[in-house]
């Protein structure tokens, strides 16, 4: 039932708080309110109904009340908790790097629905392609398109012109996107080499649907390459690390066989 | 109320760092505090003798990594604890919910935190490295993981099999009872017994 202080959302829960003994705040990633905070009472004991749609990754629809401070959640109906992610490292792992990129990307308050949209698609995808490596390549794209930052590939960043295997000078987080030789040699902001694959994959990433996205898949290496790439420029933009980085770092080198 | 605009005198001092523990707010504080300032002397220094002998006083257990008064711990030091079983704990404190139960006559292992990524709470945060040099003698063949079911909880379990699988030992995972996303801390004694009853292969 809706009065005026309760109000409904669709929510992914990107990120908890412990607080107090057995209460968290949770930070909501929501299609129509962007970003809120909810407080959630309770939901640390066993006996807690609502602690299992609360939980990391979780997608509900939620039903919260207004308060002085806080928005208190009072009811959750679980829509997707991403069940095929569940019992793998990687691909849950995978899925926290996400959670935390939307966290640092998106401002309390402000819708954005592309964006809400595109990271379920990813989330739900993550439990069923066979290259989750490749699909967070994906997902950052997108994010970076969604929110403003998308770096520009298709023409020189400096002088415009326009980019083919023979000029490529190198990826420039600094300039916000590709350089050709020429600037490359000229410019203060430093260029990072780029093979003709990862440069291609680069192009194909900013323009392929998901659904397609498996028709062209790079080799292990070119994934990687664009990984690091995506990776400088993303830590640009956001002027610090991503916490889960060195956690996927770590996976990586544990078991020789990553999915790219 | 802002802490950080109260006057430095002894009374707001003691609110402050009072209201600095876990479920303790302003009010509690404030109570607390001049509860303390009607005790009588000798009241208010043996909370304090008992306050400092806790830091001072305890150690980790060197073999579990449970908080112990001794090198090793009253449990691990226990005959009649089965060491072929090692329970795996998040926290100190799911160890005394468990021994309330009275369900489990194995050792343990605390890790002191679970893996949380976002959070920058790696491997290299928890006594997992002291876990993996107690199961190299081969004399435990069991490992049952008792991390919380959060995501953090289920991440550590994930990972703790990865590493432990390969070592031909049984990993086993206490489950059944324990609703997603709760704290072993806060679950009671039947919803306890009742995960051992159903844990399951790992
Ligand atoms: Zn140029
Ligand atoms: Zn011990």
């Amino acid at each position: 039932m809706a009065t005026e202080k309760t109000y409904k959302t669709p929510g992914l829960i990107i990120k908890k708080t412990k607080l107090g003994e057995a209460d968290r705040i949770l930070t909501i990633f929501t299609p129509e309110l962007g970003k809120i905070q909810g407080f959630a009472k309770s939901v640390r004991k066993p006996q807690s109904k609502l602690s299992g749609h609360l939980e990391m990754l979780t997608y509900s629809q939620l039903t919260l009340t207004k308060g002085r401070g806080l928005d208190t959640i009072i009811g959750s109906q679980n829509i997707d908790s991403f069940i095929d992610i569940k019992d793998d490292l990687y691909r849950v792992s995978y899925a926290l790097y996400i959670a935390e990129l939307i966290d640092y990307f998106t401002d309390e308050g402000t819708a954005d629905k592309e964006l809400f949209e595109h990271t379920i698609e990813c989330l739900q995808h993550m439990g069923k392609t066979s290259h989750p490596m490749y699909l967070l390549r994906y997902f950052e794209m997108r994010m970076l398109t969604y929110t403003g930052f998308k770096p520009e590939i298709n023409n020189c960043v400096i002088c415009q012109k326009e980019l083919d295997r023979t000029n490529l000078g190198g990826f420039a987080p600094s300039a916000g996107g590709m350089l050709c030789i020429d600037c490359r040699e000229h410019s203060r902001h430093y260029g990072y080499f780029l093979s003709n694959s990862a440069y291609k994959s680069l192009r194909f990433l900013e323009e392929c649907g998901i659904e397609d996205l498996e028709s062209e898949v790079p080799d292990p290496d070119t994934i990687s390459e664009l990984e690091m790439l995506l990776r400088r420029y993303i830590r640009f933009v956001l002027e610090k690390d991503v916490r889960s980085i060195p956690w996927i770092d770590h996976l990586k080198r544990l078991s020789p066989t990553v999915l790219y | 109320m802002d802490k950080s605009i109260l006057p430095n005198d002894p009374i707001n001092n003691l609110i402050r760092e009072l209201s600095g523990l876990p479920g303790v707010g302003p009010k509690s504080a404030q109570r607390i505090t001049y509860y303390l300032l009607r005790s009588s002397e000798a009241q208010v220094t043996s909370l304090a003798d008992a306050l400092i002998t806790l830091k001072q006083k305890t150690k980790l257990c060197r073999i579990c990594c449970n908080v112990s008064e001794n090198d090793v711990c009253s449990i691990c030091s226990n005959p009649n604890r089965n060491p072929a079983l090692v329970l795996i704990v998040e926290q100190p404190q799911d160890i005394i919910a468990l021994e309330h139960s009275g369900a489990y006559h194995g050792r343990y292992h605390v890790l002191h935190g679970s893996l949380s990524p976002t959070e920058g709470v790696g491997e290299g945060d928890l006594r997992i490295q002291e876990l993996m040099n107690r199961l190299e003698d081969g004399a435990v063949q069991e490992v049952i993981i008792g991390t919380n079911p959060t995501r953090e909880g289920e991440t550590t379990a994930l990972y703790l099999k990865t590493l432990i699988s390969p070592l031909g030992i049984k990993v086993t995972r206490l489950a059944r009872g324990l609703p997603y996303g709760s704290e072993l801390e806060y679950a009671d004694d039947t919803t306890l017994s009742n995960a051992f009853e159903g844990r399951q292969d790992f």
